[in-house]
This record gives structure tokens, sequence and C-alpha cells, in this order.
């Protein structure tokens, strides 16, 4: 990998001087600059789209049948059942969610690989509020150099006024994404209604608080220091990233060397750079991308367009910011063609091939997935109990998992011990190789049944509970053991 | 504190001024915001330390302001709950037992509360689940000495056997050997022959010993030894035994019976809890 080092400056006398060092920063407040054109649309565009996605989505209805929720995405923790479209997963099939957030992380590396760190700049949710809330600043209290007069100035009635107002829409933003977020949990008129009402339970109440909360400190109020501070994606996001990954890059080898130029100033012996800062004050986290890749970089690209918009009015050819890589801008820094961006990469091929094999776990998962499921436990004490006339009896609990809305009448039988017969206690007449059992809609039953082995049975032997729908045809089993005495 | 701090040059930062053999490190500052936080923490702790209890004293410690402790937490968390579960313990007292098998939600509650009750109670000599051991029954097979009904096992737990209940099961088995009623030879012959009912295979004829035995012991025990839970006599003539099934136990048992007492429970145990251990008991699997 190429590494880019700033050449280090001449040993300056000035810069060791006595004094205490500095144990805590100051935060420098950053104003970041409105900017124009199409990154910023772009920007707008996918802030539409996420937040239409974050507070309409609770209210799309999915019909399950009567008496059945019908809430497209829903999140039922009171009842242990989460509904997605047409899908109503249990809390057994937590697998199924594990499985989609481990493919969306790999999905991330993938992408991040390819076209570097698209998920901070546009889509993270601290991203896409705290632009929200600068979008609300900048109408209240104007742009960075209104803001900034403002922020020096005395309180008066101008400043108290906006500095009210501000935080008064962020609040009712920040509670409508708290109350959003309970939607997804309860269904959505419902809690709403019982919201306004009072009649909401203390958690609704709660979360809504902790989310208006959260939502009002972390992109009001902390911003980027959540970025550069709080989240652990940038510290690790450089081992997805490489000489050939699209991240926001200044051009040094055109703009350099900078400075201010005069009207008169020829272009030729100096870069393109005219040292205006538009770059550093459209950036949202307060940085200055001519220093090259930094941590603190979202990479959402305000300053391309804050750039564009200068060399435009300076008659230059725009993208002195823009998207490449380290491989390609070290090429054209001297010169050359600048070579293909190589999308089939080992590393890129190791992502997509985790993503297709997690892909194919869970479409494999989920269409082997069934309506009827069987668990067995074993009596652990006693291992078996010996009846007055010598046979063995072994009791089992069985948790009958039956996902459809109806109850069904299932059938128990048991393989892999000759003459068993299975009961249920405290029914002597219920005898049999087969034994029915109700299993209630769409919950767990827990049944204890006894299995009734010939006095010959010795040690152990693999059994096998075989449970039957037989409306459906459906069958599922469960492997367990029938235990004997030792011995011969 | 050291005071020589500089610039270091390759990244512009301060350094800390630290110097070990040539190796300096660079400054880098908490946020501000970090500061405040790790600040509010302590607040927070000193508005626990003062309205909860929190610095020990020796054999007490400070009340704090609320005056709250755990322990009247749990109280009245346990009202609580025997609050919530009063109206279906109060059903479960008050309806026989054969009404409440036949109700499965009820059945249901009674058998989480028979097993929590047999475990702190009945574990202790019946073992856990009821799985028994030399001199207690075990409650999961389908022998019982003094029956194995319903009516009959709340019975057995309310006033239990040889205890100092009035209504207490009540056997005495004679001491053949030791009240010198039979001869150690015939003890032998009717042990042969005991012995023989269950798979035994004595060294001699068994005759005698089925004489012996059908003047002596059928008549609680039955002709066929198949028991007789009236009296709290166990079928002998079965694959099982209270005190184990080989031949010198007999012996033992027909010189000097062994008898087992098991207390009384109505006093300490609530009606609901005996009513509960009794539905628990009767579906460990030899309910009759």
């Amino acid at each position: 990998m190429t590494v880019m080092l700033k050449t280090p400056p001449p040993p300056d006398e000035e810069s060791i001087h006595q004094g205490d060092m500095r144990l805590v920063a100051d935060r420098v407040r950053v104003y970041p600059m409105a900017v124009h054109g199409p990154v910023r649309r772009f920007k707008w565009a996918v802030l539409i789209f996420c937040l239409g996605i974050y507070y309409l989505l609770p209210w799309l209805r999915w019909d399950r049948g009567p008496g059945r929720p019908d809430q497209a995405l829903l999140l039922d923790l009171w009842n242990e059942r989460m509904y997605i479209f047409g899908w109503e997963l249990w809390p057994q099939e937590i697998y199924f969610l594990a499985g989609a957030l481990i493919l969306g992380a790999v999905a991330l590396f993938m992408v991040t690989s390819l076209i570097g760190r698209v998920w901070c700049g546009y889509s993270c949710p601290q991203t896409v509020w705290t632009d929200l809330f600068m979008w609300v600043e900048r109408i209240i209290e104007g742009d960075r150099n209104a803001r900034m007069r403002r922020d020096a100035q005395k309180l008066g009635w101008d400043k108290a006024w906006r500095k009210v107002a501000k935080h008064a829409v962020w609040l009712i933003v920040a509670f409508w994404t708290g109350g959003a977020w309970i939607m997804y949990y309860a269904d959505a008129p419902t809690v709403a209604r019982a919201f306004w009402t009072g009649t909401a339970s203390t958690t609704v109440y709660f979360f809504t608080f902790l989310f208006t909360a959260t939502t009002y400190l972390l992109a009001g109020w902390a911003r980027e220091q959540v970025c550069t501070y709080m989240c652990p994606w940038p510290r690790f996001q450089a081992a997805m990233l490489d000489e050939q990954t699209l991240t926001v890059t200044y051009q040094a080898w055109r703009g350099e060397p900078r400075g201010k130029k005069r009207q008169d100033e020829p272009w030729e012996g100096r870069g393109d750079c005219v040292d205006c800062r538009a770059c550093v004050h459209a950036c949202p986290t307060g940085i200055d991308i001519r220093d090259g890749q930094q941590l603190e970089c979202i990479n959402c690209g305000l300053c391309v367009d804050a750039c564009n918009a200068v060399m435009t009015k300076l008659d230059r050819p725009e993208w002195l910011i823009n998207w490449d890589t380290l491989a390609r801008q070290a090429a054209r820094s001297k010169g050359r063609t600048p070579p293909k961006i190589p999308l089939v990469r080992a590393r890129t091929l190791i992502y997509l091939a985790a993503l297709c094999l997690g892909l194919g776990i869970i479409g494999v998962a989920a269409a082997s997935r069934t309506m009827l499921g069987l668990s067995v436990q074993r009596d652990r004490a006693p291992l078996f109990v010996r009846l007055e006339d010598g046979t063995i009896r072994n009791g089992y609990t069985l948790s009958l998992i039956n996902k459809r809305p109806t109850a069904e009448a299932l059938q128990l039988r048991l393989e892999g011990l000759d003459g068993a017969e299975l009961s249920l206690p405290a029914s002597t007449n219920a005898h049999g190789p087969v034994l029915d059992l109700p299993a209630k809609a769409d919950t767990v039953t827990d049944v204890r049944v006894l299995v009734h082995g010939p006095a010959s049975v010795r040690g152990r032997t693999g059994v096998t509970f075989m449970l039957r729908d037989p409306a459906t045809g459906e069958e599922t089993e469960y492997r367990s053991a029938f235990i004997g005495p030792e011995g011969k | 504190m050291p005071t020589k701090t500089e610039k270091d040059a390759l990244t512009g930062k301060e350094t800390t001024g630290h110097d070990w053999d040539g190796v300096r490190e660079l400054n880098t500052p908490l946020p501000k915001w970090w500061l405040y936080t790790w600040l509010a923490t302590i607040l927070w702790a000193i508005v626990i330390f003062v309205l909860y209890p929190a610095i020990p004293l020796g054999a007490t410690h400070t009340a704090g302001a609320l005056g709250y402790t755990t322990r009247d937490d749990v109280e009245a968390q346990l009202k609580a709950l025997q609050a919530q579960r009063a109206p279906i313990f109060d059903k479960i007292r008050d309806e026989s037992l054969a009404d409440i098998q036949k109700d499965p939600d009820l059945l249901a509650v009674a058998l989480i509360a028979g097993k929590s009750a047999f475990a702190n109670n009945c574990a202790p000599c019946h073992g856990p689940s009821g799985s028994g051991r030399v001199g207690y029954p075990n409650l999961a097979d389908d022998v019982w000495l003094w029956g194995g009904t319903l009516d009959e096992i709340h019975e057995t737990i309310s006033h239990g056997a040889r205890s100092a209940d009035p209504k207490a099961h009540v056997s005495d088995m004679p001491h053949f050997g030791a009240d010198k009623i039979l001869k150690p030879a015939e003890i032998d012959q009717v042990a042969d022959y005991v012995w023989s009912l269950y798979g035994g295979r004595p060294a001699s004829s068994t005759e005698a010993g089925a004489k012996l035995f059908a003047d002596n012991c059928a008549l609680c025990h039955g002709d066929k030894a198949q028991g007789n839970p009236e009296v709290g006599a166990p079928p002998l003539a079965s694959a099982i035994h209270l005190y184990g099934n080989d031949r010198d136990t007999i012996v033992r048992q027909v010189t000097l019976p062994r008898e087992g007492v098991m207390p009384a429970w109505s006093g300490r145990l609530d009606e609901t809890t005996i009513k509960s251990l009794t539905l628990y008991v009767h579906s460990l699997g030899g309910g009759q």
C-alpha cells in the first residue's frame, strides 16, 4: 500500500516550549457551510429515502388473517414473535435475524472495500440525523458565517429566540424518531392512540423518551464526535480499505503548490488549489481533506461539491477533489494514465464468497423451515423406573411446537425399541404404540409422555420420537434414548 | 508532571514530555465531553451514596435518605406475587382433586407448585422427582404401600405414616424372628418361598415355605403375595421392594421388620400445597 507521508517540517526551536501539557482537549466547534451540487442532492435523496423507510414502514399493513397482527414489520417482544411480511419467526429462529445481521456486516465490508465509507457518508443513522439537524439549524440560525457571528455575540433577543426555536424543533424531530421506534414493537395505530390518550405502558413512554434523548444528544450535540470517538467502525475499517478503494481524494498533484491567487497571476507554475478553504468549511467533521485519508473523514463528499463550485467560478476544471483510489492517484501524480480499478480482487472475492455462503445457508434454512417442531427432554431422575411386573419405564417431557395459527391433532410414535408402548401419566387407558396429542395453536405445548419397555432392556437404547400431523402429512423427529438397568 | 513538552516534528502533535531512551509519547488529550461524562458519573455516585444504603459501619450500615432495603423490596415483591397467585391457588384449594385433574390450565399450575414443594419438602427422603431410595418408596413406580389413587395419596401426605398424627397410617408387622414366632429354619423356608415369587432360585423346595406363608403372612400380604394397601402391606410377588431384592433382605425383614416413618404434613403445609403435591406425585407415572 502506498503510504503518503507528509514531509517532516524542519526542526523548529519555537515548537519546544515550557509548560503543562494539555490533558483535556476542547471541542473544536464545527460550523459546516451549506453546499449545493450533485453530491448534496444525492445526499438529500438518500436522507429522504432512509427517513421515509424509518418513519413509514411501521404503518405498512400486511393481512395475516383474522385475529393476527396486520403490521408488515413487527417485533412483538411481549408475544415472542417477529413478523416480517409473510414470515412469522419464533424466538428459536432468531438465527435468521443473526444471519441477516452477519450478512449485512459482510455486505458492508464488501461495499467498503470497493467504494469506501459510503455507509458512513450517506446511510449511517448518525449521519442522516445529523444532516437533518444541521438543516434545521441552518434554516433557523443561518449559514456558517451567521452562526459563527451570532455565537460570538452576547445573548440578546435575536440569539435567544433562535436558539430556543432550534432546540425546540430538534426535540420535536427527536421525539418523532423515538416515537417511530416504538412502533416497530407494537401495532403502530394502536400504540400511537394509546400514547396520546395516556394509556400506553410505561415501557412505551420510557423507550420513546430514551430514543428522543439519544437522538437529540447524538445528532444535535455530539455529532462528529460520535464518529471520531465513539464509533468502532472508523477504527477498523482501515482493514477493508486498500489502494484500490474509492475514497474522497484531494488530487494533490493538481492542486499543489496551493496558495491564494491574484487576479492577474497566471495558472502556470502553481496548483489549482487557491486555498479558499471552502472544502474545510463544508466539512461536517471539521477536517481538511487536503491532509489525505484520515480517520475522521466520513467520505460524504460535500467538499467535492464545495470545491467544484469554486473551480467553476475560477474557470478551472472541476473535480480537484473527487473519488479516486490511491493507486490511480499515484499514477496520475507521475503523469501516467491511471490504471483501471480492479473490481475483482482477492479481498472482494473473499467478501463475495462469504456473502454467497451466508445467503446460501440462510436460504437453505428458510426453505427447510417447518411449521411443526419437537423437542424432547428425558427424565434425569429417576433415569428409569422398574414396575411391579419387572418392565422398565422411562419418562420424557415433550415440547410440541406448532407454528400454525390453528390447533392441531398430532400423532406420536416411537422408533428403535421393540414392544414399546406410549402413555400419558395418570391415564392408564391410553396405552399403545401411537399416542394422540393435541397441540395448541401458535405456541409450544409441553406434555409428559411415559414409554414402557420390556423387562429385558439393558443399558442405553437409542430411540427416535416421530411426531406427525395427519392433517398435513408433516413429520418431525427427535432422537433420544431409552435407559434400562446396567448389567445382563 | 513533566514540564518540557514539545511538538513532534512528523505529526505536529504535542508530546507528553516523557522520554524513554529516546522514545517519546504523543499527547492525545481526552475530549472535554468525556471529562464531563466522567464528572457526571462521580456526581451520580454521590447521589446514590446519599439516597441508598452505602457505607458499612461494622454490623450496620448507613441507611440512605430513601430508607430502601432489598429485603423490604423482596418482601413486597413476594406479597405482590402471592396476591397475584391467590385466585388460582384458592381455586386449587377449593376444587376436588379429580376436577383439578380435568382442568388442564389449573392442573399445569398445580403441577408446577407441586414440583417446587416436592423439591423443598419431600426430595430429601424420596429423592429428586420421587425416584426413591432404599427404605424410602419410589413414587414414580406402580407399587404403593398405602394406595396410589388421588385421595389415598392426599391422605398419606396429610397424615403421614406412623407419625404423631392420630389419623396417620399405622401398621405393625410381627417380629417373626425377634419375638420367636417362627424358628430360624422356618424363616429361611419362608424367605426361599418369597424369593421364588420374583425370580429367585432357592436351593431347596419351597413347599414348606408356601405353607408357612399361607399361615402367617397371607392375612396381610394376600394369598398371592399381591399386597394390601389397606394395611400398608406391600406386594411381595413384585419386581421391586422397598428394602432390597435379595434373599438376605427377606430374612432380615421377617426376623425384625424395618418400618418407615413419614411425617404428617397437614399442619406444616397449607391445603393448596398438599393438593398440588398430591397431583404432582400422582403425575409421576404411578398414579392410579
